[in-house]
């Protein structure tokens, strides 16, 4: 009984808004604050790896083409690696902000894997776009944790990492299997069933 | 004004304003959600139940939104504020 794909994108949001809310709590309240319990530090890092985990039958299941499943696999290897990262930090195991640049690297190598994976135009349907607009928006957000290796401080610079991902998000949550964008469907697309 | 009791002021004053920011997150999100379920109520499935498949019970997008935020309030926030307390203090 495996969800509609539609479903996947859609928990994967809810995923993406519980990282944005900790990450928000935390620029809001300060990371000393944040990491006073034990739990409360580990709860962002540890979704984020979740996420990575669970993108492996992502990748298993709803993948029906070769670069589908190449970008899912990208996925679910750079959500751990970031995931495993932030986990280490908060352990103490690691300690140099610069650390936080394989979040960057996740970022951008997410990014190119939406770019490179989508085969159709913007407005062919509104996966194409939503995969187009997520793909450039996550190359760009790619500047934010490379920034916050310089200023980790920086209540900016959190806060616009967890409005990030609020952004991410949405848009997640606005995919569907098959849907117009903006009154553009391409008529190969084919038949909305909802 | 003595400079003691100036610094004295300006604590609580920046504590309650982190406070009230992370107060409303869960809220907020919570209504986020709670607004998209008004203007596109037929995401909400429980509403019209009969013939849908056991996902599109489940997985009900402004749902998870309200659930989010309500859960951000109920497990994380209460904490949070008690910890944001003890350091400020």
């Amino acid at each position: 009984m495996q969800p509609p794909a539609e479903h996947v994108h859609w928990m994967f949001a809810t995923g993406f808004l519980i990282l944005a809310l900790c990450l928000l709590g935390e620029a809001i309240v300060g990371a000393e604050v944040w990491q006073l319990r034990r739990w409360r530090a580990y709860l962002w890092p540890s979704t984020l790896f979740l996420m990575g985990v669970l993108m492996w039958p992502v990748m298993t299941f709803f993948t029906n083409s070769t670069i589908h499943m190449i970008a899912h696999g990208l996925w679910a290897e750079v959500l751990m690696l970031a995931g495993a990262v932030e986990l280490a930090l908060v352990r103490g195991k690691i300690s140099s902000p610069w650390w936080r640049l394989t979040s960057a690297l996740a970022l951008l190598v997410s990014g190119a894997a939406f770019l490179v994976h989508e085969q159709n135009g913007w407005f062919f349907q509104r996966s194409s776009f939503l995969h187009h607009l997520m793909g450039w928006t996550l190359v760009a957000i790619a500047v934010i944790p490379f920034a916050r290796c310089v200023r980790p401080r920086s209540i900016g610079l959190g806060s616009a990492y967890a409005l990030a991902f609020v952004v991410l998000s949405v848009m997640l949550y606005c995919d569907r299997d098959l849907a117009p964008v903006f009154g553009h469907l391409s008529p190969v697309a084919g038949i909305p069933h909802r | 004004m003595n400079a003691e009791l100036v610094s004295e002021l300006e604590v609580p004053r920046q504590r309650t304003l982190r406070a009230r920011l992370v107060s409303a997150l869960g809220p907020m999100t919570a209504l986020a959600g709670l607004l998209w379920a008004i203007a596109q109520p037929y995401r909400i499935t429980l509403l019209h139940p009969h013939g849908q498949t056991f996902w599109w019970l489940v997985v009900e997008p402004p749902l998870l939104v309200i659930g989010i935020g309500v859960l951000f309030h109920l497990v994380v926030l209460p904490g949070l504020l008690e910890d944001l307390d003890a350091a400020s203090r």
